[in-house]
């Protein structure tokens, strides 16, 4: 039905798709696998209309077409559900779901009943009680993923695209997402499924599809295939090679968290991390370990609870103090809150050594040829500006620009969300090493095998509350995925 | 949940009717000539064409845009408009006015080209244009001014001529706002304008074509100062190259006033031109209260930051309730 042809796309230097094809037909629901940057999310992309691609073809019904925007996508019967959720939030839940394409009557007015009416309808069939005239603002992740859900199903379409619909979805919330994606699948819909979790596509799909590194690894029949032939497919090689981890003999207690409360946000976290520790905090996006992340930092203001760092009591509210205590935090968003993307790499790095804000050239360009060298960070100049990195090199100095202050406790959040595998291995050698060193470090990360590999002990939280501490030996993936869920072990 | 959004939602524009109540009230009561139906006739005809602007300003500022440069069309407007009549006395007065309302679309046009399809922020872009047209209407004035003795009197008396003893002035503006609110509140084009402001990139992924919708807000509001402009002219009669200048404050002002969330997303044409009425008339009741007039610039000053401060007071209220909710429905 819906079809690509050797399709290729490239952002500047980064090459996230190379000639990958693909086949969706009637009635089916196709996997895609692959690891966060291997390319999946520019390929959802593509089928939406958001992207156009630079080589290669898109098939309708077996005709090139081309899409020149996501409203030709849509006419053409694709629907998407994104990965972050796209909904407007000062407008209601009803105009959400119809917003483009609203019912309507005389003078061209739009239809306020009849549209509310076939709102309470879709959620009917979905089994959700959502106020269908609540603005969007406030909505839980959950719900804004079924706001997605029920725009996609307002729209019959033919083309179902879910983007890891269910990385926010409690059991239940997935069952009835399967649900409605095995009935529209019987209707003759085309469904492609992307996620994480591998048992929900061996239990909706019948093929699946692997891209790595933006290439196509392989397309297989699921029956044919044990979940360890997929992971080897989309990582490529063993997981050990992947999160060299050194065994450390942890120190002392470089950061200790008590009862750390945030209104609404999370409740009651409470753990420590040695020096030589990498502790892992692992949960489901929505979880709130971000949100931690910045209230111990001081980004946002904690309602209860304390922060010590090496034994020392931390001022609430304040990074500045923060990281005068020895605290640095490496950003989920490096573009947004890790870099200035148009200052050069030498800036970038310097940035966080300004004294009285100010920084000599000289020991800005030497502090930045040290730890360039040191990250490896692949660069021309030290004053080019760090947009023309891959997302691996920008990581890289994000991380540069920490480190170059000598942290007694770093934390990163996602470290290696969008980075190639390469690049990705040796961020994981780096932290390893740096622990090594004495350094603790608190690794947020929504990718198991890193978590799995790389973490002394691993932390999870769900909703809001630390569920599980589980050390190195006993973490297992159906473990932490259980806790994560919120469901018993 | 529903009632209070609903509730903050009517009492944004509730209350700038409660405030005018209390204006009209207090300033009554210490001063009755306050009420008297020419200084209300007054206070609609002053507040008029601010209202007008309001308008065209909002459909700019709920895109997440701004529109500075509708002073200097106005100006341009005025003044082209007032020297057609005074050069050409037979061309009719609908032709003028259409042609004023042509050139201010196009002026608008300019502006939305810049920012919906030029990407330029519209701060910046509409600050370039404010200067840019105001420099056109000196260039094409060269000095000149048009007196009310040069204009037609029928055109004249489009500005001041009653309607069952309403001003003309302020019933142009009534039915700019009542139709311009109906068609965002009714029409799915104006919907899209809130989805824009709301969320720029999701509104792209829901196919909405966003660019006109830009280009065709920044149009409206320059057809609007167009409208302005001879309205300008007829009112006042003395027409030169410096006509309206400053007033795109006045205006963005009372765009914030009425509750028009200045990012974009939020807020009605009502609101802003109840605002455009409160303005004027707390001008003209410290007039009548004899505050002294480099002292109501200030009064107007602080009504600008309350009205942003209970903006703010407003969001963090509500996000608080939602989070609050949220996480009681999480556990």
């Amino acid at each position: 039905m819906l079809a690509l042809r050797e399709v290729s796309k490239s952002f500047g230097a980064v090459r996230a798709l190379r000639g990958v094809s693909l086949d969706l037909t009637p009635g089916e629901a196709h996997a895609l696998a692959g690891e966060n940057g291997a390319g999946k999310s520019t390929l959802v992309k593509i089928l939406s209309g958001v992207h156009r691609p630079d080589e290669g073809t898109l098939l309708l019904d077996g005709e090139p077409v081309e899409f020149h925007g996501p409203a030709d996508a849509q006419a053409a019967g694709v629907a998407v559900i994104y990965q972050e959720p796209t909904l407007f939030p000062d407008l209601s839940v009803t105009e959400n779901i119809f917003m483009g394409r609203q019912p309507r009557r005389s003078l061209g007015r739009v239809d306020r009943r009849a549209m509310r009416a076939r709102a309470l309808d879709l959620f009917a069939r979905l089994g959700v009680p959502l106020d269908p005239d609540r603005p969007a603002r406030g909505l839980s992740i959950a719900d804004q993923q079924l706001v997605e859900i029920a725009k996609a199903l307002s729209r019959d379409a033919r083309v179902l695209v879910m983007d890891e619909p269910t990385a926010a979805l409690s059991g239940p919330e997935v069952e009835r997402l399967f649900g409605v994606a095995r009935s529209l699948r019987d209707q003759g819909c085309a469904v492609l499924f992307v996620s994480h979790r591998l048992d929900e596509m061996f239990a909706l799909c019948r093929r699946v599809t692997t891209l790595r590194d933006g290439a196509l690894v392989a397309t297989d029949v699921l029956a044919d295939l044990t979940p360890d032939d997929l992971v080897r497919r989309m990582v490529g090689r063993d997981l050990a090679a992947l999160f060299p981890k050194q065994d450390t003999a942890p120190g002392e207690v470089a950061l200790k968290v008590d009862r750390l409360t945030r209104e609404g946000v999370f409740t009651d976290v409470s753990f420590e991390v040695r020096s030589g520790e990498i502790v892992a905090l692992a949960g489901l996006v929505g979880a709130g370990r971000s949100e931690v992340a910045r209230a111990v930092f001081g980004v946002d203001r904690r309602d209860a609870g304390s922060v010590h760092v090496g034994g020392r009591p931390l001022r609430p509210g304040s990074p500045t103090a923060a990281m005068a205590a020895g605290l640095a935090l490496v950003p989920e968003d490096r573009r947004q809150q890790g870099l200035v993307m148009d200052l050069s790499i030498e800036r970038n790095i310097g940035l966080t050594g300004l004294k009285w804000g100010l920084l000599s050239r000289a020991a800005e360009r030497a502090r930045a040829t040290d730890w360039a060298i040191r990250l490896q960070v692949k660069y021309a100049n030290l004053t080019d500006a760090v947009t023309v990195l891959s997302g691996g090199n920008q990581q890289k100095v994000v991380l540069a620009k920490w480190l170059a202050r000598r942290p007694r406790v770093l934390i990163v959040d996602e470290p290696t969300r969008g980075i190639d595998v390469g690049t990705k291995a040796e961020v994981h050698r780096l932290l390893s090493e740096l622990a090594a060193e004495g350094l603790a470090v608190l690794m947020i990360s929504s990718e198991l095998p890193e978590v799995l590999g790389m973490a002394d002990r691993v932390l999870v939280m769900h909703e809001g509350r630390l569920v599980a501490d589980v050390p190195r030996a006993e973490a297992t993936e159906e473990r932490i995925v259980a806790a994560a869920t919120g469901r018993p072990a | 949940m529903t009632g209070l959004v609903d509730r903050v939602g009517r009492v944004r524009e509730l209350g700038i009717v409660v405030a005018l109540a209390a204006l009209f009230g207090v300033t009554g009561v210490v001063n009755p000539a306050f009420l008297s139906p020419a200084s209300i006739r007054d206070i609609l005809l002053n507040s008029a064409i601010i209202a007008t602007l309001a308008v065209g300003q909002t459909l700019v500022v709920v895109t997440r845009n701004v529109d500075l440069s509708v002073s200097s069309v106005v100006g341009i407007s005025a003044f082209g408009g007032a020297l057609i009549l005074a050069d050409h006395p037979g061309v009719p007065i609908p032709v003028v006015v259409a042609g004023c309302v042509l050139l201010g679309a196009a002026c608008g046009a300019v502006n939305g080209l810049l920012v919906g399809v030029a990407k330029v922020p519209a701060l910046v872009a509409t600050l370039g244009t404010l200067y840019a047209f105001r420099g056109v209407d000196y260039a094409w004035a060269g000095g000149r001014q048009v007196n009310a003795a040069d204009m037609p009197e029928g055109f004249l008396r489009l500005g001041s001529a009653d309607v069952l003893g309403v001003p003309l002035p302020a019933l142009v503006a009534l039915t700019v706002v009542l139709a311009v609110g109906w068609v965002l509140r009714n029409l799915p084009q104006g919907r899209e304008l809130y989805a824009i402001g709301s969320s720029p990139d999701a509104a792209v992924l829901a196919g909405i074509a966003v660019k006109r919708r830009v280009v065709s807000a920044f149009v409206v509001s320059g057809a609007l100062a167009g409208l302005a402009g001879v309205i300008w002219a007829a009112r006042f009669g003395t027409v030169d190259a410096t006509v309206a200048t400053g007033k795109e404050l006045d205006v963005i002002a009372a765009v914030v006033v009425g509750g028009v969330a200045i990012f974009g997303g939020s807020g009605t044409v009502y609101g802003a031109a109840l605002g455009a009425l409160l303005l004027s008339g707390i001008t003209s009741a410290l007039a009548v209260l004899r505050v002294d007039a480099l002292a109501q610039t200030a009064v107007n000053g602080a009504l600008i930051l309350a009205a942003i401060m209970l903006d703010r007071l407003l969001a963090l209220r509500m996000a608080r309730a939602l989070r609050k909710r949220r996480y009681r429905d999480a556990r």
